[in-house]
């Protein structure tokens, strides 16, 4: 049980941040179909930062003769903290970078006029190409990997890690929370539910929403509506790259190569799902995180710790599990779409004149 | 002859030729900066790199100086040709929803569905009772009917229950990759005879099913050409007649233009709708039954995870083409050109397939706005020109809506 909740917040985290990012960039009125694209961009930076920090070479405190790696030097010292330190420093850099990438959409939608959903499918093609490019010429191969190690050995917090003993009882819910975590996942929350406050409870985030509604009316009103929108966008930039790379770090073992299977599109579907409102989008990400760690992990997932692989023992195939939550997107989509309500202006370009 | 100059398709091809010429520079720029920083590769590399990237289809390979030779390749440019089929269907696919107003990004899915289909069936039925060209029109006629049916769920899902297309597309998209490697996991087409190719599905010629080539491979010695090409260029402008000549093209666009206002003139907004995104599957999953069928190429079935691009690059053919299906032909041919570019580049030199690559999203990205650079090409044009003229063409600007993709 422990194990399929950690499993499932998990893959739900990247999810809801990105479908967050989505929210932020639709609510001021601009269809940021690129979170894809983003999410690809920022899990390259957020690799390739932690692959220059490793890099770094520091003089050996106990020999002063001899270099060392700055990630080996915390490591042999068990400085946990300047290791989860630099994973948020990474974490900061993808967002920071993540919301220069959006740039070029906010460009294209907000100053050009151009079509927005064009302009994203744009992003969405350029992201992998150049990473793939740069990845190439630098690795000689299609993944960008760290140096040595991995987001496990670096990054995971472990019993060991919070100075329990291997073997000591921590309890379910430190077992479920405390143990094989990593804190990128508590830190998303976190700015989940701030973003979520601002979005609602400040007069930006007024100002924000009423530029995804009615434009003209909010600039009638004095609110600069390019400027909101282009907050809007690079709020949306900053969250899909950080999320791109929270995702390497959490599933695919702090590796960049192009691709994260199709999370941006999932967080886009979830949006839409979350009726572009924050607390429903949290619940549908659970949901689907759920229905990725099922998929990942079915064969060995033992719900209720008894030493039965209940799922496994179904004998349903496993190709089933990985299809489930496309096809179930699809019918709850389609179950939901009365209610659906999408922001009124998304997708229009602004015109000053139009009323 | 000097209105044709003031044209809106001359202004189109213009900037469509104005974005592929800045999308190549940019490639240009991108290799120059990383001979400039890199010093094993070097200025030397980099303009080795800039020549391949704007003349990759006629290199020839290096010489024994180790010098670039360039000339007539049969073999690259019939590959072109040859590559240039799938991506003029998918395109097709692509520009077709577009006139109705639908962004068709599911055409991955549905050229997925096209070939499982056109596999099964050309694998399936034994060539020695049945005549092999029998199996090879059956073949493609249930690729194309796959297509179809992938394309028609999405554009149900639109008409009926209002569900935005693209987030419909996507959906089918991971579907169709579940799917077909989920039947493909438990047939017995997997290539066992070969022992060292795991993973991958026979070839069509393992049961004598295989596009004729027409004399093309003639024409292209050694090249994977054949007159899948032809069929490509005769569904191009096949889609053209309908689109521009019929009644039930012009039903299509009027959809595209304004839903509600075909509806109040009486035009079945629905019907078209899901007409349109039928067609449009009908012809990725033709690109995905012809690529097949040629018997020179292997499916890999094991595709749960990845969706091919040629899909995905259609969006960019039809897009170059400002989504006309003869324009289509050619920005096909084009994207398979960069293809082979890419391709020459991973051989010669120390850069990699994925410029091309960046080119083409370079080249969608400018499209984007292709509107306002039409513009902005129109006023130029128009400086000498008398006054009344100018306004009347200012007219015709405000009211030509080029780009496609939202409704309302």
């Amino acid at each position: 049980m422990s194990f399929l909740i950690r499993q499932t917040l998990i893959y739900a985290v990247p999810l809801m941040i990105v479908a967050l990012a989505g929210i932020f960039a639709e609510r001021s009125g601009i269809i940021n179909l690129a979170l894809e694209g983003i999410m690809i961009f920022g899990a390259f930076i957020g690799v390739a930062f932690v692959r220059i920090l490793q890099g770094v070479m520091v003089p050996s405190p106990a020999d002063p003769e001899n270099m060392i790696g700055l990630f080996d030097l915390a490591y042999q010292s068990k400085n946990w903290l300047s290791l989860q330190g630099y994973m948020l420093l990474t974490m900061l850099i993808s967002a920071a970078l993540g919301s220069i990438f959006s740039l070029l959409l906010a460009f294209a939608a907000i100053n050009l006029r151009a079509d927005q959903t064009i302009g994203g499918t744009a992003l969405n093609m350029l992201a992998p190409a150049l990473v793939l490019f740069f990845v190439r010429l630098i690795a000689k191969q299609n993944t960008l990997q760290l140096l040595s190690g991995d987001s496990a050995k670096w990054f995971m917090i472990k019993k060991t890690t919070l100075g329990f003993d291997k073997k000591a009882d921590i309890g379910f819910l430190g077992e479920t929370f405390l143990n094989k975590v990593y804190l990128s996942t508590y830190i998303c929350i976190l700015i989940f539910v701030i973003l979520s406050i601002i979005l609602y409870r400040t007069r930006f985030g007024l100002r924000l929403r009423a530029c995804g509604e009615n434009p003209q009316a909010a600039a009638s009103l004095g609110i600069d509506v390019v400027k909101m929108r282009y907050a809007g966008v690079m709020i949306s930039g900053a969250l899909s790259g950080m999320g791109g790379f929270v995702y390497a770090l959490t599933t695919a073992n702090c590796s960049a190569n192009g691709d994260v299977a199709g999370f941006g599109f999932l967080a886009l579907a979830v949006m839409i799902f979350g009726n572009w409102k924050p607390l429903n989008v949290a619940g549908g990400a659970l949901l689907f995180g759920l229905f990725k760690c099922i998929a990942a992990a079915y064969s060995t997932l033992d719900i209720n710790g008894d030493g039965i692989y209940a799922l496994a023992n179904i004998g349903v195939s496993a190709h089933l599990y990985r299809l489930l939550p496309y096809l179930i997107t699809l019918i709850v989509l389609a179950l939901t779409s009365k209610n659906s309500r999408a922001p009124k202006a998304e997708g229009i370009p602004y015109d000053k004149g139009s009323r | 002859m000097k209105n044709w100059f003031q044209s809106k398709s001359f202004r189109a091809l213009l900037s469509s030729l104005l974005s592929i010429l800045i999308g190549l520079l940019i490639g240009a720029l991108l290799i120059l900066l990383i001979g400039l920083t890199d010093q094993e590769i070097g200025l030397k590399g980099a303009w080795d790199g800039i020549r391949l990237v704007f003349l990759g289809v006629f290199s020839n390979g290096r010489n024994e100086a180790g010098l670039l030779t360039f000339g007539f390749n049969p073999v690259s440019m019939g590959n072109m040709f040859f590559r240039a089929m799938p991506l003029i269907l998918t395109g097709l696919s692509v520009a077709l929803a577009f006139k109705t107003g639908l962004f068709n990004i599911g055409a991955p899915g549905q050229y997925l569905a096209g070939t499982c289909a056109t596999l099964f069936i050309a694998l399936s039925i034994p060539t020695e009772t049945v005549a092999p060209w029998l199996v090879w029109i059956l073949a493609f006629l249930g690729g194309l009917l796959a297509g179809a049916l992938w394309g028609s769920i999405p554009g149900l899902l639109k008409a009926l229950l209002n569900i935005n297309e693209v987030i419909a597309c996507i959906m089918t998209n991971w579907i169709a990759a579940n799917v077909v490697t989920w039947l493909f996991d438990i047939s017995n087409l997997k290539n066992i005879a070969e022992g060292t190719k795991s993973g991958y599905i026979y070839k069509t010629t393992y049961n004598n099913v295989a596009t004729p080539k027409l004399g093309l491979d003639k024409l292209f010695a050694g090249s994977q050409i054949n007159g899948g090409i032809l069929i490509a260029i005769l569904l191009a402008i096949g889609a053209y007649i309908i689109i521009n000549k019929t009644t039930f093209g012009y039903e299509l666009k009027a959809c595209g233009a304004n839903r509600h206002a075909a509806r109040y003139a009486g035009i079945q907004d629905r019907r078209n709708i899901v007409l349109s995104m039928t067609i449009a599957g009908a012809m990725a999953g033709a690109a995905g039954s012809l690529y097949y069928l040629s018997g020179n190429t292997e499916f890999f079935w094991s595709t749960y995870q990845s969706l091919p691009a040629v899909g995905f690059n259609g969006i960019a053919v039809a897009l170059l083409a400002m989504n006309n299906p003869i324009g289509v032909i050619f920005s096909g041919c084009f994207m398979s050109l960069l293809n082979i570019s890419g391709q020459q580049l991973t051989y010669l030199t120390a850069f990699n397939e994925y410029i091309t690559d960046v080119i083409i999203a370079v080249i969608v990205y400018l499209s984007a706005f292709s509107l306002i650079i039409q513009l902005w090409l129109g006023n130029r044009g128009k400086k000498s020109v008398p006054r009344t003229e100018k306004a009347k063409a200012a007219d015709a600007d405000a009211s030509t809506p080029v780009v496609p993709g939202k409704e309302e």
